[in-house]
């Protein structure tokens, strides 16, 4: 089989908020890779760094206070992070794309679906004819699934439900056939049937057009539903890295198995769904050991001495978690699954 | 692929209306406001054509007739030389529309850009350009057209340009928060992620999102324009005779105050009611473009 072409590589991303409080990483040593025609998962619960990662990647941290402190970000063998501004700006939306977790206020109330279609397209086809930005526009709004495409080009983006208008977005998002699209939670404003439409939609489409997606969200089941790679962060760290049905069966880092654990099933009756116990650590708190340890039930001594790497437990899995150093392994009975 | 019917009803009906057509139709409900426009109408209307139809010069100084009170032929009477008072108010409804118009529309663009650049921009753009804001609000408005005038020399002109240059401070600080809040929003997110340049986001996307407050603040503006114009020519500082200017004629009233009142009354009640046009039509614009009053 032919070895995947790697899209986009991000190598120790670190994302630094420089706040009265001092500065704070909120993405701290990132790595991960998209290959063509990839759809990764980024979970984790708010304030982990998900979006402040898709963020980056697009070059629109908000700066000041954030700023990109170290790390690569590799696009077809460019350090993004390095680029000027003006041929950044060539990369988003033309190589790049994102859509937003709010569609209802994604789209600008004053100008037509049409019109804003047409300048997503003019920004980067300078050289097309009127012509032919209007049949592209309409092309993508027939691709996405919008009805009568042509009457909702001439229309405001108050006459769209929710779910249009987040097909509008993705329909604006690959105008430009990009090799990239970041989806930031792209499903979590709207209900659950639109959410699966759209999510069908999506993993369509990366099917059809071969676009690489990173799907940034805070819901397993939206991962399950259409990822095949999924990587979960914690306090603006990875702990763990996987193929979906891996992490789903095989949970190694205790917050992932929390995360699942807290997921309602239907299959079995529980009393109170589980949670687990704690909040997130306020970021720049934990400065040393890992960020999980005071609200993780497996934690020893060394969990707050040192910080943990992360450890290949298989080829294609990885863990940020020192139960899975084989020299803890004898001590600790790391199948230990509270259920 | 199959489409959901909610999403399909949601687009039965084609009538297009877009956020102006809205905004004009929360208007007419206001029958207050609609009055106002009215009135503006009506002085606009006197401004352009009422030259046009009045049968006495403004100028023409008829000594024999001074002072004459409201008759057949002087309707609002005449003045201590004897000139019409309804055409030298018709003429007048021109310089105070005008002053007022363009004094507002000057220190709109220029405080509309301050605004923009300050609120986009933030930090020491944003610092310097508040601050030259707050120093000008310190002085009480029509204090600081004095000192203008007085630096440039008394004419309309120079009245004009100081009643701009005051009211800058009032446009920029509205559009500075209106940028400040829509720069937030995320179709400015989607913009740049679109690949979109700053410049084109703040002037295709920014700045027409902020304009509603611009429209309703303008339209008062007018108003108090008018009230400031009125004032400096009443000072000696704006129009200078022989112009038919409200506040000039309203000086020039003073001696005859008691012996022949309408040399005072009609020029005043020009400006009362243009004012008062101008506010009613600006409060039925606030309520019309304020997101907050739609129901």
């Amino acid at each position: 089989m032919k070895e995947p072409k790697r899209i986009l590589d991000v190598k120790g991303l670190q994302t630094t908020f420089f706040t009265d409080d001092g500065a704070i990483p909120a993405v701290d040593n990132v790595d991960f890779h998209i290959d063509e025609g990839e759809v990764l998962g980024i979970v984790g619960e708010s304030g982990c760094g998900k979006s402040v990662t898709s963020l980056s990647i697009m070059g629109l941290v908000p700066s000041p206070p954030g700023k990109i402190t170290e790390g690569e970000i590799l696009f077809q063998d460019k350090d993004l992070t390095k680029l000027p501004e003006r041929k950044m700006r060539n990369i988003r939306g033309n190589d790049i794309a994102m859509i937003f977790q709010e569609p209802m206020t994604s789209l600008n109330p004053l100008f037509t679906i049409g019109d804003q279609l047409r300048e997503a397209i003019k920004i980067h086809k300078r050289d097309w004819s009127k012509q032919q930005i209007q049949d592209r526009a309409v092309e993508m709004m027939k691709l996405v699934g919008l009805p009568r495409a042509e009457g909702l080009m001439k229309e405001y983006p108050h006459q769209l439900s929710g779910g249009m208008r987040q097909r509008v977005m993705i329909a604006m998002a690959l105008l430009c056939d990009p090799k990239v699209l970041i989806a930031d939670e792209p499903t979590t404003a709207l209900d659950v049937t639109i959410q699966a439409q759209i999510l069908k939609l999506i993993k369509e489409l990366n099917n059809r057009l071969n676009t690489a997606v990173l799907l940034i969200t805070h819901d397993l089941g939206v991962v399950a539903e259409t990822c095949e790679r999924v990587i979960v962060m914690y306090a603006g760290k990875v702990v763990e890295e996987g193929p979906v049905n891996t992490i789903f069966k095989n949970p190694q880092h205790p917050y992932t198995r929390g995360l699942l654990e807290s997921v309602p099933d239907m299959r079995y009756k529980k009393e109170r769904l589980y949670s687990i116990p704690g909040n997130v650590p306020k970021p720049g708190t934990i400065q040393v050991g890992c960020r999980f340890a005071d609200r993780c039930e497996f934690s020893f001594d060394r969990c707050v001495q040192e910080d943990p790497p992360l450890y290949q437990t298989a080829d294609d899995h990885k863990t940020r978690c020192f139960l899975f150093d084989p020299k803890e392994a004898a001590e600790h009975d790391r199948t230990a699954v509270k259920s | 692929m199959s489409q959901s019917a909610v999403e399909n009803k949601k687009v039965q009906s084609d009538k297009v209306a877009g956020p102006w057509k809205e905004a004009w139709r929360g208007f007419r409900k206001s029958k207050i406001a609609v009055v106002g426009m009215g009135i503006v109408i009506f002085f606009i209307l006197l401004a352009v054509f009422g030259p046009l139809v009045t049968m006495q010069g403004i100028n023409e100084q008829n000594l024999p007739e001074r002072l004459l009170p409201p008759s057949s032929t002087y309707w609002l009477g005449t003045d201590d030389f004897g000139r019409d008072i309804l055409s030298r108010i018709v003429h007048g409804a021109r310089i105070s529309l005008w002053v007022g118009f363009l004094a507002v529309v000057g220190s709109a663009l220029m405080g509309s850009l301050l605004g923009i650049l300050a609120g986009y921009y933030g930090r020491w753009v944003d610092a310097v350009i508040s601050r030259i804001f707050d120093i000008m609000l310190a002085f009480p408005s029509i204090l600081l057209a004095i000192a203008v005038v007085s630096v440039l020399g008394p004419s309309l002109r120079n009245a004009l340009i100081a009643i701009a240059i005051i009211n800058i401070p009032n446009f920029g600080r509205l559009i500075r928060s209106k940028v400040l809040s829509i720069k937030e929003d995320e179709y400015i997110m989607s913009a740049k992620a679109i690949g979109m340049k700053d410049n084109r986001i703040l002037f295709s996307h920014i700045l027409p999102n902020s304009m509603a407050p611009v429209i309703v603040q303008g339209t008062l503006a007018i108003a108090t324009a008018i009230i400031e114009a009125a004032a400096l020519g009443f000072l000696g500082l704006g129009a200078q005779a022989p112009a038919p200017e409200w506040g000039k004629m309203l000086a020039d009233s003073r001696p005859y105050l008691t012996n022949a009142p309408w040399t005072m009354i009609f020029p005043g009640l020009a400006i009362m009611l243009t004012v008062l046009g101008f506010n009613l039509m600006g409060d039925g614009l606030r309520d019309a473009l304020d997101p907050r009053m739609k129901s």
